[in-house]
């Protein structure tokens, strides 16, 4: 009687209605898991040896430039008398004094400079403004590009055409005279808005040569990311599911922020991450030649400039500043190409 | 074709004027004359010195002499190097930087190409990862440390060549090395990838197939298309590299061109820095050019609209 078909009944057994269990659900995922986008791209990252390295020397130096300085026995602007022009690892005759009276002399693992200040602390600073430097410089331009990308991209036709011939103008413009007479003209209106208008004495904190650096570079360098941007936004325009969006009643603001900049967040990342040397470049490039950031404020570019009128005397004085800048410039390049080969396999090439 | 180039001309020349038209306000606007040096001029003498260069005049009537003098051609006298013309010290400037910079191309790309293309044949091969740490060095390194450090080897350690002046060939070598590192650096990084694109297609495999030698091959059909990104790249890279470094010229104390660049802004020689700042950007954009025209020649496929 168990078995027998009721013929009134829709011949269904209730038994292919019930819950799954377990074991059924563990049978239907086929391969792997389903892995989201970042996990995806952080797994690939991950076997990634050289980017690896390159992120661990990049947390090295973040340390050493933002926690080295406050636990480190020596500040950068210190000058001490009779230090002056020490080598490596030398002490002076005032502080050899001290450590034969038992007392115990923080070692200048760098030597000093020619006022008696400590390379090592000096270096550490001077690594904290070319960090800050890229930094915040590739995140105005990641900022303005991204805007003004998506804007153009997104509405098309005419006003794409004419925003891109602006940038097409910029592009042409001989960046690094630009940014020179940019960056002389700006600093004596900086300076008087920092001295006499209230609520701007901030300016001061931060360093008039900073601000500029960071104006020049929102002024000029976002073209690049614009570019990008734009066409990623026209290929993801047309895709079904912003249409979709958009018959759900989406605005444009929306569509651009909430679905077209969020799907190109890999591009986003990496050429953001890739900007962040080339403007450490040019901040070293234009303290060197000296209208960078200003004294007593070091600069890596710029005690590169002051060790080479010593070059024959002092070699070791140039060799910490340069081997420095290139560890900076060379991690963030290997970590950027990790990157772009984890998150956006497309741009390889 | 001819309507794109016209269009591309008038383009330039929109360029142009932008950028003369803020550098000239630009340079206005920054505090400081020209005439003020180290022992200040007389009131009197300041006036007549204003008065003799036009500077006294309302800034919009210096603008219009200025641009009627540049289209004939004249760029006007120098406010700080007396009795000199702005077009006599470009042209003598850029005949030493432009062939410093010339050799410094060359030798990157005699460089740069071939290691490019053994990378990328040789991929995932020793020789591979040590081409690549000697491009990704390249790049990491600022011209002013590769400069000073080969200084200190050559100049400073063994004394073989001579660190100043431009007299004989022995003083070309080290501002010619130091002004081709990044350039060959980059121009290695880009032929191997676009090497190694150009190998996986299907043109290249008919052409191992129908049993041409593998030198062939790579000559005839491989590098004339995986040269295109470099050519690209020669076009800015020529007019940078041609008017001369500031940091390298001021290492070996060349006396190209660069060094006017930045002496003329900090010196505030209002002519220097339009004409410099002009001379740069009409090659750039002249360059530029020309990289669209060779590109038609080399490649056929590609259609300019």
């Amino acid at each position: 009687m168990s078995n027998r078909r009721n013929l009134l009944s829709f011949q269904l057994d209730v038994s292919d209605f019930l819950p799954a269990d377990r074991s059924e659900k563990e049978s239907l995922v086929l391969m792997r898991k389903s892995v989201g986008f970042w996990r995806d791209g952080i797994n690939r990252l991950r076997k990634n040896k050289v980017a690896m390295v390159s992120f661990f020397i990049i947390i090295l130096t973040l340390v050493f430039a933002f926690i080295g300085p406050a636990v480190y026995p020596y500040s950068y602007e210190q000058q001490i008398r009779g230090n002056e022009n020490l080598a490596p690892m030398k002490y002076s005759e005032m502080e050899m004094e001290k450590k034969a009276a038992g007392e115990f002399v923080f070692p200048h693992f760098l030597g000093t400079d020619n006022l008696g200040r400590d390379t090592t602390v000096r270096i550490m600073m001077g690594s904290r403004i070319s960090l800050l430097v890229g930094i915040i410089a590739s995140f105005l331009v990641l900022l303005i590009g991204s805007v003004y990308g998506s804007v153009s991209g997104y509405i098309g036709g005419k006003t794409d055409m004419i925003m891109m011939q602006i940038v097409d103008v910029i592009y042409a413009i001989p960046d690094i005279l630009i940014i020179i007479i940019l960056m002389v003209s700006l600093k004596y209106p900086l300076q008087n808005i920092a001295n006499e208008v209230p609520g701007f004495e901030w300016i001061n904190t931060i360093g008039v040569g900073l601000i500029c650096i960071f104006i020049v570079f929102s002024l000029l360098y976002w073209v690049g990311m614009a570019r990008i941007v734009r066409s990623q936004i026209l290929s993801l325009k047309e895709q079904e599911y912003i249409t979709a969006a958009r018959a759900l009643g989406a605005g444009d603001a929306r569509i651009i922020g909430k679905h077209l900049l969020t799907n190109s967040i890999g591009t986003l990342i990496v050429t953001t991450t890739l900007q962040i040397p080339s403007a450490i470049f040019t901040e070293s490039f234009l303290s060197f030649i000296g209208i960078g950031v200003s004294a007593p404020m070091p600069s890596l570019g710029s005690m590169a400039s002051a060790a080479i009128g010593g070059i024959s005397t002092y070699p070791y004085r140039l060799l910490a500043p340069a081997v420095m800048i290139s560890i900076i410039i060379l991690t963030f390049n290997l970590f950027g190409d990790g990157l772009r080969d984890a998150f956006d396999p497309k741009l390889k090439n | 074709m001819f309507k794109y180039f016209v269009k591309k001309a008038l383009v330039s020349v929109l360029t142009l004027w932008i950028v003369a038209t803020a550098t000239f306000a630009l340079m206005h606007m920054v505090p400081g004359g020209p005439f003020l040096a180290e022992k200040t001029p007389s009131a009197a003498t300041l006036a007549a010195l204003k008065e003799k260069y036009g500077l006294d005049q309302p800034i919009h009537i210096q603008y219009k002499n200025y641009f009627v003098k540049l289209f004939r051609g004249d760029m006007g006298p120098s406010l700080k190097q007396r009795g000199r013309e702005v077009n006599d010290i470009i042209s003598t400037g850029f005949k030493v930087s432009a062939r410093v910079g010339g050799l410094a191309v060359l030798l990157a790309i005699c460089v740069g190409v071939p290691l490019g293309s053994l990378a990328a044949f040789n991929r995932g091969k020793w020789l591979d990862s040590v081409i690549l740490i000697f491009s990704t060095t390249g790049i990491a390194v600022p011209s002013f440390v590769t400069a000073t450090v080969l200084m200190m080897i050559f100049s400073v350690k063994f004394n073989l060549l001579p660190t100043y002046g431009l007299t004989s060939w022995k003083h070309y070598i080290m501002p010619v090395m130091s002004l081709a590192f990044y350039p060959s650096s980059y121009i290695s990084r880009l032929t191997r990838s676009s090497m190694l694109e150009v190998m996986g297609q299907d043109y290249i495999r008919t052409a191992r197939a129908k049993g041409l030698p593998k030198s062939r091959v790579i000559f005839k059909h491989a590098l004339r298309n995986a040269l295109l990104p470099v050519i690209t790249y020669l076009g800015p890279l020529l007019a940078y590299t041609l008017t001369g470094s500031f940091v390298v010229e001021k290492i070996f104390t060349v006396p190209g061109l660069g060094n006017h660049f930045i002496s003329s802004i900090i010196n505030r020689d209002y002519t220097m820095i339009m004409g410099t700042t002009i001379f740069l950007a009409t090659l750039i954009i002249v360059m530029n050019l020309i990289v669209d025209i060779v590109y038609k020649i080399v490649d056929p496929r590609i259609d300019l609209k």
